[in-house]
């Protein structure tokens, strides 16, 4: 019992996130029009949680049995997945209003979609990190689908859940084939004998298919066919939650799998990465050069910034380790941000999405256009804006592994996404207004972008905070 | 003296940015606050030349804080004499832009006037960067102020223009920071050594790279430089972006954003890869030559006063990258000087084109004529500028020609009369487009009615006219007051590589690679 109580008590950030999606979905139950109780009482855990995650960061260990891992590197996951979820249910309030799906229950559904993010993140068995895939998923699913009157999103939906289940095939089926080899779904005892396990074909099959479910998430090239679809399809606030959370949380655990525990520098397994690193950047900055929805643009955009972080999980090591996750937090501000403005811009039937529909943003909402302004030049990496900093970290790591061809293709197609992003600054700030209504501003929009500009300045400028925390991580 | 005087004159600006963003009370208060903030900065950056101590060989002004402890990335500034030359440049051009824009920019004016102090920011640093990752923050800071400058208040073509002037940058930019980051990542390579981007230690670090990786090294910085200079044929984005630009924009182009890449030549290419640069610099020089000669060629052909001038700035960058990769006292000694001059001079120019252009909204070469007569003021302004370009003994761009010229001649490291022998044409053809485009603006009869209606220059105007025409009289009588201050230091620039010439002094090191 009492063992029960530590391990709950030090999984404090996941425990503590499951009470308050509980409580949340209870509100919505029990009591009438409490659509502002639930997003109060969100906002309030939510930062309870984070500070729960701060408290927690010391106690470095795991919990259940060796299933979970507890403080350092989980409680820096979770927050980041918590700051996602917060933020997005800041900017939601008011979007989901506009579009007319008004329900506590989506406020329900991101809280246990960052439930399972940070199971997923944590898992230090493979059966868990399966479960937090899943639980993640399946919220997202969901949300993915809330509002059902419109095509658009039951197609990014019914996609999403499709091929998510098909990703989960493979990933069944790797932790299948490395429990027949190794006897044992915990990673960590599986660690133990990489070396031996290294060579076994039956071994490298599985954590490839491993890696396959993975790259599903990560949204990868080329198992990238759902995300434009899927981002262009789905309510703006959930193609938000799902570019940043969930591909955070996809990423952390690959880094907890493949860079922190199994040691797979120089085999063939980094070969696989390097080429889905140079696929992805390649394919996704080129094809977001045709697009003409934001939203769309901004997908293709994330496969290119997976095919970055790629980089750094085919480097490996504790150097990679870090910037990968710096690379995350820095990924995260901006891409809430840019989505988070895409959803102020849209209208009430989720269309207006266009990048025609930027034009001119700059005398019509100044404030806006700044601000996405800041997040489209942090995505081209342009200092001292976090997305700068995370590309050097991630490209440092890459040299000091002797991965300095990798870099060469990485800025090279840096040096072709700048024109797409450009296009975004250039008709907001160069192309004067058109006609009509200027797009409704709120208080609370206006926040959660404030906060994330806020948190890619403050990165960007002062990485050592972010940095002083990758050294207590395991 | 004053402490911390250089990080004063670094961060003024900026703090002065959000100070005009934060007046938006009327237009004209705006403009004061910026130009107050401009000013000052100006004034404080006089002590840089001042307290500036030739004979001290280390970096002056040093501020050093350490920024990234775990990447060893520090928030170093200093100065010597070369980077001391071109701040105070910077800070005196800057508030001359800002009065020059009094009238001329119309809309949105405390976002130009806080575009342009974070420019000024960016610049300065770009100058005193001690740290490879701190210099490369505010070059690609550059960017931005430029880009909306270009973009938001530029002429009809102007997101062509931008666009393309910001993407050229990136493209080298990118490169350089590779080359960044491997040299840091070199400095760990080697016994006892730590990943590091202070310039002040790569400066014994680099020169012991082997010499095949040492050339990419030296290729990824130089293109960077060389697209920045612009030198021939990485300079089309040049004329675009100079004539699109507003007048202001012009000005900063011409007179401080083209420096950079003349500066971080010096800096960074000959400074940390001495043996690259023995071995390229006559491929370079070339290109500096053909740059001398196309660039007046085209700019004999040119319709548009404007235009004529860009090309102008190709034909005289040309010279300072001959200058520099002469690697020779004199040479270098006329880069530099030819770096303020030539900021001094077509920063001179564009504003009177500028003021043309606020005048008639044409600057075809065609429309003008007779100008002497209706607007002598504005003429004899313009004659002074157009002959100091031109490289008329006794004004600035003399002094910068001949000196280069003359340590092209002497350089051993060029080795032939050639490059001297073609450069000097383009004094020739400098003399020809010139003259030839002042003949047919300012003399003879004008060719359009509209011309009468002309108006002489105003208090203002000729107030930020004559402190330029000032220095372009004071460089070419006395170039001592500026040349003496930085000798020292060029000095020291070509020993280390005339050391390595003589002995390899730095390639008896271990071999780093893992």
């Amino acid at each position: 019992m009492n063992q029960l109580l530590t391990d709950t008590l030090h999984t404090a950030p996941i425990t503590g996130t499951i009470v308050l999606a509980l409580v949340v979905i209870m509100i919505n139950a029990l009591k009438k029009d409490s659509l502002r109780m639930e997003y109060w009482v969100s906002l309030i855990g939510i930062a309870a949680n984070i500070a729960l995650a701060v408290w927690a960061f010391p106690l470095r260990g795991s919990a259940f049995a060796g299933t979970v891992m507890t403080g350092g590197f989980a409680s820096l996951t979770a927050a980041i997945f918590l700051v996602a979820a917060g933020l997005t249910i800041i900017l939601a309030r008011d979007y989901i209003a506009k579009i007319g799906v008004n329900f506590g229950e989506v406020f329900h559904l991101i809280l246990m979609a960052a439930v399972g993010m940070m199971t997923f993140a944590a898992g230090t068995d493979l059966v868990v990190t399966f479960v937090g895939l899943e639980l993640m998923s399946v919220c997202l699913y969901v949300l993915a689908g809330i509002s059902r009157r419109v095509l658009k999103a039951n197609e990014a939906s019914l996609k999403y859940f499709l091929l998510g289940a098909f990703a989960t095939g493979f990933f069944l089926y790797g932790i299948a084939l490395i429990y027949g080899m190794t006897g044992t779904t915990n990673i960590l005892a599986i660690a133990q004998n990489i070396a031996a396990y290294k060579s076994e074909p039956l071994f490298l099959v599985g954590a490839g298919l491993l890696f396959v479910g993975f790259a599903f998430k990560v949204g990868a090239v080329p198992f990238h066919m759902w995300v434009p679809d899927v981002y262009e399809g789905s309510p703006t606030i959930v193609s938000a939650f799902m570019s940043t959370g969930a591909k955070a949380a996809a990423f952390s655990a690959l880094l907890l799998v493949f860079t922190a525990t199994f040691d797979f520098s120089h085999s063939s397994m980094n070969t696989v990465f390097a080429v889905l690193a140079v696929a992805s950047m390649i394919v996704g900055n080129v094809v977001a050069i045709a697009q003409t929805n934001v939203k769309r643009m901004l997908a293709y955009s994330s496969i290119a910034h997976a095919g970055y972080m790629l980089i750094g999980i085919t480097a490996g090591g504790d150097v990679s380790l870090a910037g990968v996750l710096f690379y995350l937090i820095a990924y995260v501000f901006t891409n809430l941000g840019a989505f988070g403005v895409t959803s102020i811009i849209e209208n009430a039937e989720q269309q207006g999405t266009d990048l025609e529909n930027f034009r001119g943003l700059y005398y019509r909402r100044p404030l806006l256009a700044v601000l996405m302004g800041v997040f489209m030049f942090s995505l081209v990496g342009i200092p001292p804006l976090a997305g700068f900093f995370g590309k050097y970290y991630i490209f440092m790591a890459a040299i000091e592994s002797g991965y300095t061809w990798l870099t060469i293709v990485g800025v090279i197609t840096s040096m072709i996404s700048v024109y797409y992003y450009l296009r975004v600054v250039v008709l907001m700030f160069f192309q004067t207004a058109e006609e009509g209504e200027a797009p409704k501003v709120t208080a609370s929009g206006t926040f959660a972008l404030l906060v994330s500009a806020a948190g890619i300045l403050l990165v960007g400028l002062f990485p050592s905070i972010v940095l002083g925390w990758m050294g207590g991580l395991f | 003296m004053i402490p911390h005087v250089l990080n004063f004159i670094l961060f003024l600006p900026l703090i002065g940015a959000v100070a005009v963003l934060l007046a938006r009370r009327s237009d004209n208060a705006v403009r004061w606050t910026g130009l107050v903030f401009s000013l000052i900065t100006f004034v404080i950056s006089l002590a840089l030349y001042f307290e500036y101590d030739p004979a001290n060989p280390a970096m002056q002004f040093v501020e050093k804080v350490s920024w990234i402890p775990s990447l060893n990335v520090s928030y170093h500034i200093g100065l010597d004499g070369i980077s001391m030359l071109l701040v105070v440049l910077t800070t005196f051009l800057t508030p001359i832009v800002l009065i020059s824009s009094w009238k001329s920019i119309e809309k949105q004016i405390p976002a130009y006037i806080a575009l342009m102090l974070v420019l000024e920011t960016a610049m300065i640093g770009v100058f005193a960067s001690l740290d490879t990752f701190l210099f490369y923050v505010f070059w690609e800071l550059i960017l931005i102020p430029m880009y909306f400058i270009i973009g938001i208040w530029g002429g009809k073509e102007r997101i062509y223009a931008t666009v393309k002037f910001f993407i050229f940058t990136m493209v080298g930019s990118l490169l350089m920071l590779i080359a960044i980051i491997w040299l840091g990542y070199y400095a760990s390579t080697l016994p006892g050594g730590v990943f590091t981007t202070d310039i002040t230690q790569l400066f014994d670090i680099a020169p012991t790279i082997p010499l095949d990786i040492q050339a990419w090294m030296f290729g990824a910085f130089a293109l960077s430089f060389l697209i920045k200079v612009p030198a021939f044929p990485l300079h089309t984005w040049l004329p675009d972006a100079h004539v699109q630009a507003p007048t202001g924009g012009s000005v900063i182009l011409a007179g401080v954003l083209l420096k950079m890449g003349t500066y971080g030549l010096i800096r960074f290419n000959l400074q940390l890869f001495p043996q690259s640069t023995l071995e390229y610099a006559s491929l370079l020089s070339v290109l500096g030559v053909v740059g001398i000669i196309y660039g007046a060629l085209v700019s004999m052909v040119q319709k548009d006063v404007k235009k004529l001038v860009a090309y102008s700035s190709v034909s005289h960058m040309g010279f300072i990258l001959l200058g520099i990769f002469g690697v020779t006292v004199q040479g270098l000694q006329g880069g530099l000087i030819q770096m303020l001059n030539h900021g001094l001079s077509t920063g001179a120019l564009f504003l009177i084109v500028g003021m043309l252009y606020d005048r008639r909204h044409t600057r075809m070469i065609e429309e003008f004529g007779g100008l002497a007569r209706q607007i002598p003021v504005f003429s004899t302004f313009f004659m002074i500028v157009t002959l100091s370009s031109i490289g008329l003994p006794g004004l600035n761009g003399f002094v910068g020609e001949f000196l280069i010229l003359i340590g092209s001649f002497q350089s051993a490291v060029l080795g032939s009369i050639w490059y001297v022998v073609f450069a000097s044409t383009g004094v020739v053809f400098a003399a020809v487009y010139m003259l030839w485009m002042f003949q047919r603006v300012v003399f003879g009869v004008s060719r359009n009615p509209e011309n009468a209606k002309l108006v002489d220059l105003s208090a203002r105007e000729i107030g930020l006219l004559l402190p330029i025409v000032l220095f372009i009289v004071w460089i070419g009588v006395y170039p001592s007051t500026f040349l003496s201050k930085s000798e020292p230091t060029v000095q020291r620039v070509v020993e280390k590589i005339e050391q390595v010439q003589r002995g390899d002094v730095f390639t008896t090191s271990v071999s780093p690679l893992k």
